[in-house]
């Protein structure tokens, strides 16, 4: 169909005026560029938010204690409960589809009085007691020695990991933290490791302003026997930890001796929750830039067709003379066919060429200015132009359709008669 | 080569009927150049229209080169319009953005013949009409005469059966014209078969025979001494 000669006719045609098939083609590029810049926004702005939720593991859920709202077992309701370790362990045994099961407790609190104390310098830092597995929940970037392991937990040793903020407040420029010693609430901590989170979700500072203690280590330091006030839980990727959330609460709440209605016993932030309705948005505003995006370039398209068809007109003698000279009627269709198509395929390359340049330009500037809150990376991935291109191929068929049927309409002895 | 009887043609424009062929019975032999002579609205485009089967008639048998014609769709039509006829038109009818090698290469490229071979003959014809030096030049840089005679070599490059011309010359002024029908009356000394629309007398005394229509009625067919166009030019 696409011989070397049917090229040459249809470039001769197209190229017989040059600024109308320019303009033809403009209202293509510039749909197919909209179609494209919009999904990259899209794009970006989810990388944004979605790098908000950091790398954090996102099937994740928070669970802590707070007052009990109804009377349960002759307790009384207004209750203040802790979580106790063997909950942590009965957690473990009764739900295999959890990953993780890490309990926290915490000290002092952002904002709060000073509690850390190293020679002439204070601060107020939070300070969590947390088990190893924490930092594969949440990553942080270690940047100097390592962050406690499990020996660390048996051996209740005294030891720290602090967070930048922590080490500008409480050492000098340049001075090495590493095996020095902080007094948290007068128990002193050795320090083994510096980190950073890179990806915060929350408050930068105040996420640099934490100090990680070995749980073991805290609940003896600062006197929490076998209570947790904090748990933190991920589930297996198989399993969302939305589904498991009525079990576990179920579980903790019989445990605890709190009413199986009293919901407002056991706060609880299931990140996987906000981070489906955050994702599902994104889904949404995808759909609505392809919905944008395709009226745009639907615009286009009647452009083409509404342009071939006075093409079609104007040329009305050209074609009864080619038909005289003995074209089938399938070869002039065929050919007004194709030269929308290409018209349409060749505009529309342009124009996602054009797209891409432009998100280049975008992603320099984001990346020589620094990062902007909620938007990184504008991007679309080959999927997105491959779509485009069968929209281009299919409205390019369809914008040559009505003229191509046109053009063959008229008898050729009345298409020649035409002046 | 081409026999017609009783050819009728109406045209219908609202409730108006206009009888246009009112039985034409006609032959034409092969090698002979014929021309059809008549005042407007006497028929003779209709029934060269019919000829080259641009139009169907309404009755009537047409056969050509023992071929009838007839219950023809567009892509027959098409294809047999490409093998045995060829058209000169009034108004040239060449492609504007196409060079005069392109024009007369195009019915080659209806026929599907290769790229190479097109060229070739289209060159070759383009240097029988004395055009070869002009093969790259577009129409518009071409004067009426050139231009009828690029139109004359399309029409003969894919070798057809017969020529169909509608007022070849109506165009031209005179001396033009005598030049494209000195052409004319050599193609036809070749053999080739030539009818020839026309309301020009000192053109008609080119051709072989005049057959001059009147209302859709042939009222007189005789053969006449030809007169070579070459004495004027």
């Amino acid at each position: 169909m696409f011989s070397r000669d049917r090229w040459d006719e249809i470039l001769e045609a197209l190229n017989a005026n040059k600024f109308r098939t320019f303009l033809t083609a403009f209202g293509v590029f510039w749909g197919i560029t909209i179609l494209v810049l919009l999904l990259a926004l899209t794009n970006g702005l989810k990388n944004g938010v979605t790098a908000g939720f950091g790398n954090f593991a996102t099937n994740s859920m928070f669970v802590w204690s707070q007052q009990t709202s109804k009377p349960y077992k002759g307790l009384p309701k207004g209750r203040r409960f802790n979580f106790k370790l063997d909950d942590v362990t009965a957690l473990k045994n009764d739900f295999p589809q959890l990953k993780y099961v890490s309990p926290r407790n915490q000290l002092g609190g952002y904002n709060g009085a000073n509690n850390v104390v190293r020679g002439t310098k204070t601060g107020a830092f939070q300070v969590n007691g947390d088990y190893p597995e924490f930092i594969k929940q949440q990553p942080m970037d270690i940047l100097q020695g390592r962050f406690f392991s499990y020996s660390d937990i048996n051996a209740n040793r005294k030891v720290c990991v602090i967070g930048t903020g922590v080490v500008k407040g409480l050492y000098d420029k340049d001075e090495p933290a590493l095996g020095t010693y902080i007094k948290i609430n007068g128990v002193n901590f050795m320090v083994i490791g510096t980190f950073k989170v890179s990806n915060s979700q929350g408050d930068k500072e105040e996420d640099a302003n934490t100090i990680f203690v070995p749980f073991t280590a805290f609940s003896q330091a600062f006197n929490f026997a076998d209570n947790v006030g904090w748990l933190a839980l991920t589930a297996h990727d198989d399993t969302a930890i939305t589904s498991l959330k009525p079990q576990i609460m179920e579980t903790l709440k019989s445990r605890r001796k709190v009413h199986p209605e009293d919901d407002r016993a056991i706060g609880n932030f299931d990140l996987a929750e906000a981070f489906g309705r955050v994702n599902g948005l994104f889904s949404i505003l995808g759909v609505v830039g392809y919905f944008v995006g395709a009226l745009v370039l639907m615009s286009g398209i009647i452009g083409i067709s509404n342009i071939m068809l006075i093409v079609v007109k104007e040329r009305t003698k050209e074609i009864g003379v080619r038909r005289a000279l003995g074209a089938s009627p399938w070869t002039i269709k065929s050919q007004i066919l194709q030269e929308s198509l290409i018209l349409t395929i060749l505009s529309g390359m342009v124009g996602i060429t054009f797209a891409a340049g432009v998100i280049w330009v975008f992603n320099y500037v984001l990346d020589s200015n620094g990062p902007v809150e909620n938007f990184a990376n504008p991007s679309v991935s080959m999927s997105v132009v491959f779509t485009a291109l069968i929209i281009l191929v299919v409205s390019g068929l369809l914008a040559g359709l009505i003229p191509a049927n046109s053009a063959t309409k008229m008898k050729p002895v009345d298409a020649l008669r035409i002046e | 080569m081409i026999q017609i009887k009783d050819l009728h043609k109406s045209y219908h424009m609202g409730s108006n009927s206009l009888h246009v062929l009112k039985g034409i019975n006609f032959e034409v032999k092969e090698g002979e150049l014929v021309s059809i002579m008549g005042s407007s609205g006497s028929g003779k485009s209709t029934l060269l229209n019919i000829l080259g089967m641009l139009d169907e008639a309404d009755e009537g048998s047409y056969t050509l080169d023992n071929v009838p014609i007839k219950n023809l769709n567009e892509k027959i039509a098409a294809n047999y319009r490409n093998k045995f006829l060829g058209f000169i038109f009034q108004s040239f009818n060449l492609i504007n953005y196409k060079s005069a090698l392109d024009n007369v290469a195009l019915p080659l490229y209806y026929q599907g013949s290769p790229r190479k071979e097109r060229v070739e003959r289209a060159m070759h014809y383009l240097d029988k009409v004395g055009l070869a030096p002009w093969s790259h030049h577009l129409p518009t840089e071409l004067s009426g005469g050139q231009k009828q005679r690029v139109a004359i070599a399309r029409a003969l490059a894919s070798d057809p059966k017969v020529l169909l011309a509608d007022e070849p010359t109506g165009a031209l002024d005179t001396k033009t014209s005598y030049e494209v029908m000195e052409l004319i009356q050599g193609i036809n000394d070749e053999g080739k078969t030539i009818l020839v629309v026309t309301h020009e007398h000192d053109i008609a005394q080119m051709t072989k025979r005049i057959v001059n229509l009147k209302d859709g009625l042939i009222i007189d067919d005789s053969m006449v001494e030809q007169v070579r166009a070459s004495q004027y030019v």
